[in-house]
């Protein structure tokens, strides 16, 4: 127990996910936090492939995490963007309200 | 206990608990800030495990630019924040029950799994392993070992990467640009085609009875 391993941080990671995941579930009124939800997760990813590739000696995992940094970075932007767009649109950020192309 | 894993706990809870803050405050702004320190837990965690450039892009990318954009974009909407978070308790249950449910099931992947030995992945892997590389501080860093392969067997992987972050760029400008009107700005085209008989006007004033 006192030796730190990979079930350690995959633990961790898997904690992180889920509390992701709980978020979106919870804050379904703002889309905000469900971006923040969503960094939370690819955190929890980033995580398990550190851990990965630092416990198999394996270098694939954290240029893989990059990747994702990447991604997630610029979906965070485009996200965002969105969000301003739609904010001056309708005024308002309520995605319940958010079905246009529904009716 | 050794320093070590006194920092892993640490980072590990404070990680945890910041996530949970992130999910569970009421002010999205705050929701921001404790986003930052969940990454900068993480980057903490990272550390601890010897991957010390991603921890350092982690703190620059998410905290110095992702963070900053969701604290903007929070301030910048004007919108009634704390009645959006009038059906927290209503999903609760089916929140809660699923989060539980995925946690359990992670864990006991892991709790399951054979983690292979020291032999066995020196076997498999012939670059150092963590303990490897804790026993053999003279070798090469971190940052070197990732700028030998990032440039050379993933250049195309990070070419894609960089064509993405040009999309996500263009597509923020184009999503957020608009055209106002009745904004005066210079308008070079309409200066030069200007001629004179449009700017100057000569009247002829008869004495005595001024302009009406």
């Amino acid at each position: 127990m006192l030796e730190i391993g990979l079930g350690h941080y995959l633990t961790v990671a898997a904690v992180l996910f889920a509390i992701g995941m709980a978020g979106i579930f919870l804050n379904r009124k703002n889309v905000i936090v469900i971006l923040m939800s969503i960094e939370l997760m690819l955190l929890a990813v980033n995580i398990n492939f550190v851990a990965f590739s630092q416990f198999l000696g394996d270098l694939t995992g954290q240029i893989f995490a990059f990747m994702v940094l990447t991604v997630a970075a610029a979906e965070s932007a485009v996200g965002l963007a969105i969000l301003v767009a739609f904010f001056r649109n309708r005024g308002d950020i309520a995605v319940e309200d958010a079905n246009l192309m529904k009716n | 206990m050794s320093i070590a894993v006194f920092a892993f706990y640490v980072f590990a809870f404070a990680a945890v608990a910041s996530a949970l803050m992130v999910v569970a405050s009421k002010n999205p702004v705050h929701s921001v800030l404790f986003l930052i320190s969940a990454f900068i837990s993480a980057a903490g965690l990272f550390v601890l495990m010897g991957a010390e450039y991603l921890a350092m892009v982690l703190v620059v990318v998410y905290v110095g630019a992702v963070a900053v954009l969701f604290l903007f974009v929070v301030m910048m909407l004007d919108v009634d924040f704390v009645e959006m978070k009038q059906g927290f308790l209503q999903y609760l249950p089916i929140g809660g029950a699923l989060a539980a449910i995925v946690v359990v099931e992670l864990i006991m992947v892991v709790a399951v799994w054979a983690f292979p030995s020291d032999s066995e992945l020196a076997l498999a892997h012939p670059s150092p392993t963590a303990a490897q590389t804790v026993s053999n501080p003279n070798g090469p860093t971190n940052i070197e070992e990732i700028g030998l392969v990032l440039y050379t067997d993933y250049i195309h992987y990070f070419q894609i990467a960089g064509i993405i972050l040009l999309v996500a760029m263009i597509g923020a400008i184009v999503l957020t640009f608009r055209t106002r009107d009745g904004i005066k700005k210079q308008d070079p085209a309409a200066q030069v085609a200007r001629k004179r008989d449009e700017g100057v006007e000569l009247v002829d004033i008869p004495t005595g009875q001024g302009l009406s």
